[in-house]
């Protein structure tokens, strides 16, 4: 495995099966009544959040204290970065607090890539620009496994934003590295230019391939994110790609659905839908603690580099 | 493997397990709360095996798992990252049991010192006990084995592999001499 964790495309499919194996492993510690590991036992993790992000800093920082590693929450609100500080200087200051990881949210997209060639801990890419998140592709692969049994051969369909979604780049790059099939479906709108070099099918026809998923994904539609024009209304968006119950039924009988979170009940995601028996959502807010375990044990638990 | 002889033979390691099996039953009259939990890859392969006879002479199931020591270890800043072992406890729980570990070589005791940790943290048993198929000394803590299936004096250049036919399809333990890494 590499030092650092910023893009889904650097894992190889060894790493990337390494990773959830371990996570499979470490599941069974969240269901026993002393949830913690002393594997990381005088190590420093920093959460380095420039974006808020309550669940996914959260879910770090319970995955960091189960494996006994100590965490320092850092958040661009009210600290030095609204004084002023640039990246760099952040990263060195932490650096000399002895940090031995640090997981960086950023607005920016390349931010982490930056970090990693400042600070000699790793760095793990907990979400930057409309570029990557990593351990959320992780998890949610993790997921699908977990109900599917495998993923080689699986057909998913991502539907949604995908141009201001990095949880979609990273799921394609993952999700073609394990040897599943995947479709992105969106309005042209939004969807990257470059999505025809992506190792993906593309579709504007939601019913169409619904029938044939074994697994669909449902992204948020991010309104803080949606400065233009990008559809005519909610109301149009959500009628041609909203997952209600319709197109639900649709589904095959042991298909899934997915969502990252924070949801839109009735605009991309019917109520009945999220709160289905055949949905993983609170489940993969229970694998993001394992899978970033599994991280973090990867990438710190052996010998310092 | 040209400087390396065989220790154990096959029939050798089933007596082994046989009379370990007779004493676990002897120690802790007739096994009735036991648990026995093994060390992976092997020693869960031979706890298994050991369940499997202490039921064929006395009739009684206990239940067995497996325990995963690799978050436990002491060494884990030595080398890379290790991939994890599986652990698997009975349905029932480790909670006033006798627990027998069971691994196939006893060393310098640090594996089981992860072991004790490791259990700790997964219940409290009543007492806890040590199988080991080979202990070949040269211990850097203060633990022994209850159970042994054979003392094997050996040089600290010297290497111990156990084959088992589960996992290695035949069984054996070979004595690896030194040097050779």
């Amino acid at each position: 495995m590499n030092r650092h964790l910023i893009s889904a495309g650097d894992l190889a499919k060894d790493d990337a099966l390494l990773i959830l194996d371990t996570a499979e492993e470490l599941a069974s510690v969240s269901e026993r009544s002393i949830k913690k590991l002393p594997t990381l036992r005088g190590r420093t993790v920093v959460n380095l959040f420039f974006e808020d992000s309550t669940r996914t800093r959260i879910s770090f920082e319970a995955a960091a204290k189960r494996l006994s590693a100590d965490v320092i929450n850092f958040s661009a609100k009210g600290s030095s970065v609204s004084k002023g500080e640039s990246l760099k200087d952040t990263a060195l200051t932490l650096e000399a607090m002895g940090a031995d990881a640090v997981v960086i949210r950023h607005g920016s997209s390349g931010a982490p890539h930056r970090l990693a060639t400042w600070v000699h801990g790793s760095v793990v890419n907990a979400g930057d620009g409309t570029h990557e998140h990593p351990t959320q592709a992780l998890l949610d692969a993790f997921s699908m496994r977990r109900r599917l049994g495998g993923l080689e051969g699986r057909k998913v369909t991502i539907v949604g934003d995908v141009l201001h979604s990095r949880v979609a780049r990273s799921n394609v790059l993952l999700l073609h590295t394990l040897g599943a099939e995947v479709t992105l479906v969106a309005p042209p709108t939004l969807l990257p230019v470059s999505v025809g070099s992506w190792p993906c099918e593309v579709s504007y026809d939601l019913d169409a391939v619904l029938p044939k998923s074994d697994v669909v994904m449902m992204l948020r539609v991010q309104k803080e994110r949606m400065n233009a024009a990008y559809f005519p209304s909610e109301r149009e968006y959500s009628r041609r790609y909203g997952l209600d119950r319709d197109r639900f039924a649709k589904m095959p009988d042991d298909a899934i659905v997915m969502h990252p979170g924070p949801m839109n009940r009735g605009m991309e995601i019917a109520a009945e839908v999220a709160d289905s028996a055949r949905s993983t959502i609170v489940e993969q807010v229970a694998n993001g603690v394992t899978i970033r375990m599994a991280v973090l044990y990867l990438l710190l638990g052996g010998e310092s580099a | 493997m040209s400087d390396s002889r065989a220790v154990l033979e096959a029939p050798d390691i089933h007596r082994a397990l046989t009379r370990i099996a007779h004493e676990i039953l002897e120690r802790t009259k007739g096994a009735g709360d036991v648990v026995l939990l093994g060390i992976p890859t092997r020693g869960a392969t031979l706890a298994r095996r050991l369940g499997d006879r202490i039921r064929q002479f006395e009739g009684v199931k206990i239940p067995v798992g497996s325990i995963d020591i690799t978050m436990y270890r002491d060494d884990l800043r030595l080398k890379p990252a290790r991939p994890l072992g599986h652990t698997e406890l009975p349905p029932d729980g480790i909670d006033g049991r006798v627990v027998v570990l069971v691994d196939d070589v006893l060393y310098s005791g640090r594996t089981v010192r992860a072991a004790l940790d490791a259990l700790n943290d997964l219940g409290r048993p009543t007492a806890v006990q040590l199988a080991t198929l080979v202990d070949r000394g040269h211990r850097e803590l203060p633990i022994r084995a209850d159970y042994v299936g054979k003392n094997l004096p050996t040089a600290k250049s010297e290497k111990v592999r156990v084959y088992l036919e589960e996992i290695d399809g035949r069984d054996a333990v070979l004595l690896v001499k030194g040097g050779a890494q």
